[in-house]
């Protein structure tokens, strides 16, 4: 390898509190009428005054407990300033200096990545173009937002992506956020930049921000696009421009949106409406263990139940899964089908929508469907004979000491008689007709 | 009888015992309006408040007792009232009309008074004479050519002239002592959190609080029984109990330690003022209580601070004001606003935060440190509420700096959080004087008790401009 990439992450993940962040209005407002969800407060009229919701706030250090992050006990809110007509104040309150949560890291592929800091703050209004006019719906106005960031400790598209997966994981897990990345809940910003000198380890004198991507799958895109885009720079010599890009799904490119020079200052200072929030010890360690089960321990769970490692973690994949597959296993196994049995079935039959089906329904299927049904012999074998002649191939790979032939000779079979019958019938029936 | 000349006290005897009605109440106090042309109001709710008189009248008769149940009160053009226009006495808000009461409004309101009307001041608070007003500057009722004080002059006027039985005010360096003490009202600064700030347009908010004005020490202690109390809308409001404050009249001053500090009476105070304010410390200490010299050693550091803090939070709060919602465009702020906004630009910058803002913020913590120490020594302290008496309109207009250092006695109670009272205590060429007295956190019944001591036997109040 001939370069270095160093990739960190800011994540937004917004809250499903029942209320915003900071009044009364109701968060849920996905497809709504614009502006029915509204008040003084988050559209910013004179004279309003926040009032922190003391559930978004625990969410948010019960994320950065999921994180390991260090829960200072003393921490507050600070005032951002722009200008931007989706923001109503002329300011989002947000976090700078002394964030709920600091310093914690997270396992992914075997390795260790840190997190930086894990912030509160409010969601903006939403801007829509339509013709001449712009129109502001101000129901995302003060919605709970929390942002994850990390440290610059990725080095390749596929790590970042399993990262933001299990991120995504760990807030549904924990019941905070549905984190549905269509519906705006999750926001991804990688930043990304290259060096060529491997062996420093010092970071590039720049860094790419790219906004606006909806997807693990436009990260993975985006993150690739750009190492290659930064190399042809790096190798001519030059240093790519300190900017802010967008994923543009159309062109699969990432374009320049905003050079850094131009960016804001935010005239960040502590928010004097908002008193500081001064936890006791007893509060951080009272929130950590009310944690609910988190997705490596739902896959060590599963794994201890004698399931193949990869089966384990897609069978905690979701919580509403794991815990049906949990439920099952038991009953499963008193009809004699093992965890890895029912881990199969889930897995398989793209049972991953369990919501609705019982344990006890779920064993019942299984059991339905591992009976083999009965099969006359006779027709069976003539199925046999028309696939063996239809497949010359099969004979000569298996006269050639191919023994792998029969598998798919049996699959060939299965397929063609579409009923579930016993596997080992076939077989013999085919071994038969081969010698 | 001039019916609006009354106290709050004598609106309520007198409404109770059916001597006359709050619509006659009312009724006198308009009349004054129109009488006097000082500028004190922006927007006079003569409709609206000749129905809810007629309403008082109504409830008064089926035998209601609230605190102030027909008793016109003037709110400060910066108290957002539903449905009628509050513009901060700045052109931006000029046509703007809020769709919900400030907290302290719906409390007024469910006590049963009546909003007279919504009075001048300084275009969002900034200043210290009325005369940063984009609605032109409200005249001082004791001599029309002198300023009332700001930034609450109309409120302090409207008081003063007799157009109103009491007013609301807010106080963010000064802003209700000063002009008090200019137009022998008494001005109520209370603790920062005591009183909610919910609805009323934001000038710098870790320093703003909301008082009133009164004609007495009395009324100014129901006044706050009615407007006191944790919000659930402001977070900075504490759940802290509200004794009631007018039970703490007791005229009893006896062994009550009074600190006089010495950062106060110093050069630059106009030497009438502090002879006046010497013989009413002279007074408390012939009357039993313990007279101390004490030292606020951060006081000639209060003014750079607050000039630092205020316009940083001043430049915040006053960017929602984009024009896109509600209200005219950037440009149509007046001089002094923008003045502040780009100090606090500035101040809260990437490379001049550190140097600036958060320097100030660790002043800050040196000068409440200095009261805490202080009122370890004594109950209460008392200074001029301003080192010179109201001066010329149009004196001080171009000369900022000068306008700032009026607030020399007044801002560091902002900057500490405490409580101030300004009471008259006299007059000099005919113009009024008043004496600040300044507590712990919370000690606002101890300030009434304090203040009302020195009303019984010197009573100002009873003095009205054009009368005498």
């Amino acid at each position: 390898m001939n370069h270095r990439v160093i990739i960190g992450l800011e994540v937004h993940v917004e809250l499903k509190t029942k209320s915003k962040m900071f009044c009364g209005c109701s968060a849920d407002y996905f497809g709504s009428k614009p502006n029915s969800h509204t008040c003084p407060v988050c559209l910013g009229l004179p004279g309003a005054l926040p009032i922190p919701s003391q559930q978004a706030i625990e969410w948010c250090v019960q994320i950065g407990q999921a994180l390991n992050c260090n829960i200072p006990l003393f921490s507050k809110f600070d005032r951002k300033n722009y200008f931007y007509p989706d923001l109503a104040k002329g300011y989002q309150i947000s976090q700078y200096d002394e964030p709920f949560c600091l310093r914690g890291n997270i396992d992914i592929n075997g390795k260790k990545f840190g997190i930086t800091r894990v912030h509160m703050e409010e969601d903006t209004g939403k801007l829509s173009h339509e013709g001449d006019s712009s129109l502001i719906d101000f129901n995302r106005s003060g919605v709970p937002l929390v942002e994850i960031v990390t440290e610059p400790d990725f080095g390749n598209a596929i790590d970042v992506k399993a990262y933001l997966q299990k991120l995504q994981q760990i807030v549904r897990y924990l019941g905070v956020s549905d984190a549905d990345m269509e519906k705006g809940q999750m926001r991804l910003e990688p930043n990304i930049s290259v060096s060529l000198d491997v062996n420093s380890k010092d970071l590039p004198k720049y860094k790419v921000e790219v906004k606006n991507i909806n997807s693990f799958g436009f990260v993975e895109k985006a993150i690739n696009f750009e190492i290659e885009r930064q190399l042809e720079i790096l190798k001519t010599g030059k240093l790519p421009a300190q900017e802010t890009r967008g994923w543009d799904e159309g062109k699969n490119a990432t374009v320049s949106q905003r050079a850094k020079e131009e960016a804001n200052d935010y005239r960040y200072f502590p928010e004097p409406d908002i008193p500081p929030i001064r936890w006791t010890k007893e509060k951080i360690d009272e929130l950590k263990s009310s944690l609910p089960m988190l997705p490596d321990e739902a896959v060590e769970k599963a794994t201890a139940l004698n399931i193949k490692v990869v089966d384990a973690i897609r069978i905690s994949e979701s919580v509403q899964v794991f815990s049906t597959f949990m439920g099952t296993a038991p009953i499963a196994a008193q009809h004699g089908i093992t965890a890895q049995g029912v881990a199969n079935y889930i897995i398989n039959n793209k049972k991953m929508d369990v919501s609705g089906t019982t344990p006890a329904e779920l064993v019942t299927e299984i059991v339905k469907l591992n009976k083999n049904e009965d099969v006359n012999e006779n027709e069976l074998r003539s199925v046999v004979q028309k696939i063996l002649s239809d497949n010359p191939q099969i004979r000569e790979d298996f006269i050639k000491g191919k023994n792998s032939v029969i598998q798919f000779a049996i699959g060939q079979v299965m397929y063609v008689i579409k009923k579930k019958i016993d596997i080992n019938i076939v077989r013999k029936l085919i071994l038969e007709e081969l010698k | 009888m001039k019916l609006n000349n009354l106290t709050i006290k004598k609106t309520r005897e007198g409404l109770t015992n059916k001597q006359f009605s709050s619509t006659e109440v009312v009724n006198n106090c308009l009349e004054q309006i129109k009488k006097h042309d000082l500028n004190a109001f922006i927007t006079v709710c003569e409709k609206e408040s000749l129905e809810q008189a007629k309403q008082a009248d109504e409830l008064i008769k089926s035998g209601q007792n609230l605190p102030l149940l027909g008793v016109p009160i003037a709110a400060k053009d910066i108290f957002s009232t539903k449905g009628i226009r509050t513009t901060a006495s700045s052109k931006v808000l000029e046509n703007y009309i809020p769709e919900y009461d400030a907290t302290v409004i719906t409390k007024l309101k469910e006590a049963g008074a009546i909003i007279i009307g919504k009075t001048n001041c300084d275009a969002w608070a900034h200043g210290s004479s009325g005369e940063n007003s984009d609605f032109g500057p409200t005249k001082n009722p004791w001599n029309e050519e002198y300023v009332p004080g700001g930034s609450s002059s109309g409120s302090a006027v409207s008081v003063a002239a007799n157009m109103t039985i009491a007013a609301t005010g807010t106080d963010t360096g000064g802003s209700i002592r000063l002009p008090a003490s200019f137009t022998n009202t008494v001005g109520l600064k209370p603790t920062y959190g005591r009183v909610s700030r919910y609805g009323i347009i934001a000038m710098a908010s870790s320093l703003d609080t909301i008082g009133h004005f009164t004609k007495t020490v009395e009324d100014s202690a129901i006044f706050l029984n009615v407007t006191a109390g944790q919000d659930k809308k402001d977070a900075t409001t504490p759940l802290q109990a509200v004794p009631n404050y007018e039970k703490v009249l007791t005229g009893n001053i006896k062994g009550l330690k009074i600190g006089v500090p010495k950062e106060f009476f110093i050069e630059g105070l106009d030497k009438r003022i502090k002879e006046n304010i010497e013989n009413a410390i002279k007074f408390y200490e012939e009357n039993g209580a313990e007279i101390q010299e004490i030292s606020l050693p951060h006081t000639d550091d209060a003014i750079a601070c607050y000039y630092i803090i205020q316009p940083a939070e001043v430049s915040s709060n006053l960017s929602r004001y984009d024009g896109i919602r509600f209200g005219n465009l950037r440009d149509s702020f007046g001089q002094e606003a923008k003045r502040r906004i780009m100090l606090g630009t500035f101040t809260l910058s990437v490379g001049y935060y550190d140097a600036y803002y958060k320097k100030a913020m660790k002043v800050r913590t040196l000068i409440l440190e200095d009261y805490e120490k202080a009122f370890q020594k004594v109950d209460a302290i008392i200074t001029p509420t301003s080192p010179t008496l109201p001066w010329k309109l149009g004196e001080k207009v171009d000369d900022p700096l000068a306008m700032y250092l009026s607030d020399v006695f007044t801002v560091t109670a902002n900057i500490a959080g405490i409580p101030g009272l300004s009471v008259p205590t006299g007059f000099i060429e005919g113009l009024p004087v008043g004496m600040q007295i300044l507590g712990p956190h919370f000690s606002e019944n101890q300030l009434f008790r304090i203040g009302h001591f020195y009303e019984q036997a010197h009573d100002f109040y009873k003095r009205a401009p054009y009368e005498s």
